[in-house]
Order: C-alpha cells, then sequence, then structure tokens
C-alpha cells in the first residue's frame, strides 16, 4: 500500500469518521518496501492540492522515514530550474523536468509501499492489519 | 443492528462474498473490456482528480485513466490481489457498507455491479448512500460542482439476453456461474465464444454458466456443485433493477441524478450530492 493511500483512509468504523482523531491512521510494526514507479510530473502537480501535508508528516516521522519539509512544495518547486524564471519561461509541460523535490516527493508518496504491518486509528485503537501490501478494513460484527 | 440486517448480512456472505473469494482468478480472466459508459465516465475526470472505485473486482476500470488516482476497494481478498498492480491506483480490502474513506474528500466515485449484490432494500439505499459520502458537495450556488458518481446494476429488463428476463420477472435471482476443471482443454472455437461474450457485458458474461451444456439445472442446484467431469457451478444473489429503481433509491439517499440510462441489460445513473 502506498503512503499516499493513507491521505484517502480513515477508520472504517462510522462513529469515528466525524472524529478528527481518526485520520490519519497510524502505521504500526511496518515493513516498507520501495516499489519503483516513473515520475509523473503533471500527476504529482494535480494531486498537491489534495495532499494533508501536516498528516503526512506526521506518518513519515511515526515510519522513520526522512522528515518532509514543513511546508508543502509549490507547483514551482515540482520543476527542475523552476526558481529560476529565464529557463522556464516558453518551455511546454512536456520539456519540464522533475526537480529533487518532486522525486523526493514521488519516492514517499507512491514508491513507498507498506507491505506487512497494521494501520492503527487515533480514535478508537482497532488495528487494521496490512498483508502481503494490502490493508484489510472488514471489520469483526460487533463492530458493524 | 437490526435482525432483518443481520440476516441480509450472513446471506450476501454465503451467496456473494464466499462465491466471488472462490471463482476470483476465473472471474477475472473474463473481465477485461471496460463498458462505454465507465470508460467515458473515468475519462472524464480531470488529470489529478481523486477517485473511489467501490466494489472495485479485479480492477479493470484502474487501468482506463492514469492521471487520476483512484483507491479501489472490494470485500474479496482474492479479488483485491488481482487488482493490486494498476499504477498509479492502489486498493484495499473494505466492505461498502463500512468504507475507510474520511467522508466528502473524493472528486468522484464509480459502483459498477455491486449494489445489486445487496439483499433488502434497505441495504441497497445504505450502499448508494455510502457511495455518495465519499463525494465533495457541491459548492454553495454552484450547481455541478460537486463531486460525481456513477453507479451501475444489472437490469429486470432485458428480454433480449439470453436469460430473457423482463418487466414482471422475479427481481431477486440466484445466478449461476460454472467453473470448467482445469485439466479440459477448451476447443479454440469456445475461446472465441468466450471472448465474444466478454466483450457483451455483465449478461453475457454470466452466460459464462451455460457454457458447455443447455441444462437448465441452475434453479435447484446448491452451490458449489461437483459436476460429473469436475466442473463446478456456484450461485450469485442479484437483485434486479426495474425502470426508474436506482435513481429511487439515489434520490431517498440524499442524492441528485445528473444523468441516468441504459447500457447492455444494466441501468446506471451518475449521482451528486444535493
Ligand atoms: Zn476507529
Amino acid at each position: 500500500m502506498k503512503l499516499l493511500t493513507l491521505n484517502f483512509l480513515t477508520c472504517a468504523i462510522k462513529t469515528c469518521k466525524t472524529n478528527a482523531s481518526s485520520f490519519p491512521l497510524h502505521p504500526r510494526d511496518a515493513e516498507l518496501e520501495i516499489q519503483e514507479a516513473d515520475v509523473n510530473l503533471p500527476f504529482l502537480k494535480n494531486i498537491l492540492p489534495r495532499l494533508m501535508w501536516e498528516e503526512l508528516r506526521t506518518i513519515c516521522k511515526e515510519l522513520g522515514l526522512p522528515d518532509l519539509p514543513p511546508t508543502p512544495p509549490t507547483p514551482t518547486d515540482l520543476i527542475s530550474g523552476g526558481n529560476s524564471t529565464d529557463t522556464t519561461e516558453g518551455r511546454t509541460q512536456a520539456e519540464q523536468e522533475p526537480s529533487q523535490t518532486a522525486k523526493d516527493l514521488h519516492r514517499v508518496l507512491l514508491e513507498t509501499c507498506i507491505q506487512e504491518g497494521k494501520l492503527v486509528c487515533g480514535c478508537c485503537g482497532h488495528e487494521y492489519a496490512v498483508k502481503e501490501g494490502v490493508a484489510n478494513f472488514l471489520l469483526p460484527g460487533h463492530l458493524v | 443492528m437490526a435482525v432483518s440486517e443481520a440476516a441480509g448480512l450472513s446471506y450476501e456472505e454465503e451467496h456473494v462474498h464466499e462465491v466471488y473469494e472462490q471463482i476470483a482468478s476465473h472471474f477475472s480472466s473474463t473481465r477485461y473490456k471496460p463498458w462505454p459508459i465507465v470508460e467515458r465516465f473515468l475519462k472524464e475526470q480531470p488529470n489529478g482528480a481523486i477517485g473511489a472505485d467501490v466494489g472495485c473486482g479485479n480492477g479493470k476500470y484502474l487501468a482506463v485513466n492514469k492521471e487520476v488516482f483512484i483507491v479501489g476497494s472490494d470485500r474479496s481478498t482474492n479479488l483485491v490481489k488481482i487488482a493490486q498492480h494498476h499504477k498509479p491506483h492502489d486498493v484495499v480490502v473494505a466492505d461498502n457498507l463500512s468504507l475507510p474513506h474520511p467522508p466528502h474528500s473524493f472528486d468522484f466515485a464509480i459502483s459498477i455491479a455491486v449494489v445489486h449484490h445487496l439483499s433488502t432494500p434497505a441495504r441497497r439505499m445504505e450502499a448508494v448512500k455510502c457511495i455518495l459520502d465519499l463525494l465533495r458537495p457541491p459548492q454553495q450556488g454552484v450547481s455541478g460542482s460537486g463531486g460525481k458518481a456513477l453507479i451501475y446494476v444489472w437490469a429486470l429488463e432485458q428480454k433480449s439476453s439470453r436469460r430473457g428476463w423482463d418487466e414482471g420477472s422475479e427481481q431477486d435471482v440466484m445466478v449461476p456461474w460454472v467453473m470448467t476443471a482445469k485439466k479440459e482443454k477448451v476447443p479454440k472455437k469456445k475461446k472465441k465464444q468466450q471472448k465474444r461474450r466478454g466483450e457483451e457485458g455483465l449478461a453475457q458474461e454470466n452466460g459464462e454458466a451455460e457454457k458447455g451444456s443447455e441444462d437448465q439445472k441452475e434453479e435447484n442446484s446448491e452451490a458449489p456443485e461437483t459436476k460429473p467431469e469436475g466442473d463446478k457451478t456456484f450461485l450469485r444473489y442479484y437483485h434486479l433493477y426495474r425502470k426508474g429503481e436506482l435513481e429511487g433509491d439515489i434520490e431517498q439517499a440524499g442524492g441528485v441524478i445528473v444523468e441516468s440510462g441504459y447500457e447492455k441489460d444494466n441501468w446506471w445513473a451518475i449521482a451528486s450530492l444535493k
């Protein structure tokens, strides 16, 4: 399971969803694996506004990954040479190259996968198992 | 949980979930061509849009648009394992009545050939509500600005299909799935036939059950049943939707219909929150 996916997951128990502490789910005893994928720069730029940055930073800390910067990158930060306007001026999207920031973000969100472990709800404490890269959110009968 | 709800759940456990778990890889090998309405809906989504595929099965719709990000979910672990490898998307095992997503956080959602597997009217309506609750609500005063969900269900009215159901037929049915024994070689001619069925949509694909023999033992056979040749028949529960029924469920669940129609033995509707 990709770390990006944690941005769109919460506890499956209905009463937890309205409680802020149920998001994000907290990885525990996680075994990580890097699954390489091509960098898609427009995709990264497009999902940028959807990222819950503080929560993603927390997850990275909990997983012992290098710290994400305190503030989310801007779309320009993702383009190689994006800060020196003369080089980007007139370039089409297809010609743009991902910056190191983009590559780092891609590695964290789309290549770093939780293969084994648990995801824990900060509200009710329920643990969801992750096995072979798949998180299981089926609830025992009494919690449905 | 109400008694009837608990009964509905355990009924589906036996007549839907357990069956899909067992037929997963065979089922998956027959599901590869997306239906046109679903394909159009997915391709219409702007780049970077965030979606959910509720009841994603083998993940065939995850292959349609790589410029959006979809989190698929299905109750069958075996199907999710097959769906796992569609980049850039991701999949989880979850029940469609207890989805693990923050409410109102998706730009779009699809649920294709899923809601018709729920065995009571209340559970079907709840399933629709769970899908709608994923969507971003519309911005105030801007109609059409909210997230959209595409829901697709099997139709009662399909008299031209090999099953021949139509208005007035029983709406709650058991549909057989025949899994042929592995050792049996499929003659070339049949393979071709199978492929054509796959392209023709759900009804035809389910026609798989009649493969080989035309003896209709569906009515009273228990699942799984072992035929002499080693074929196994599994029965899945379906609720066949009559015209207007899906739209009714959506409105009852607090949604508004954006567009709806009929495609190849199925009713479909695109809906958003009020
Ligand atoms: Zn919880």
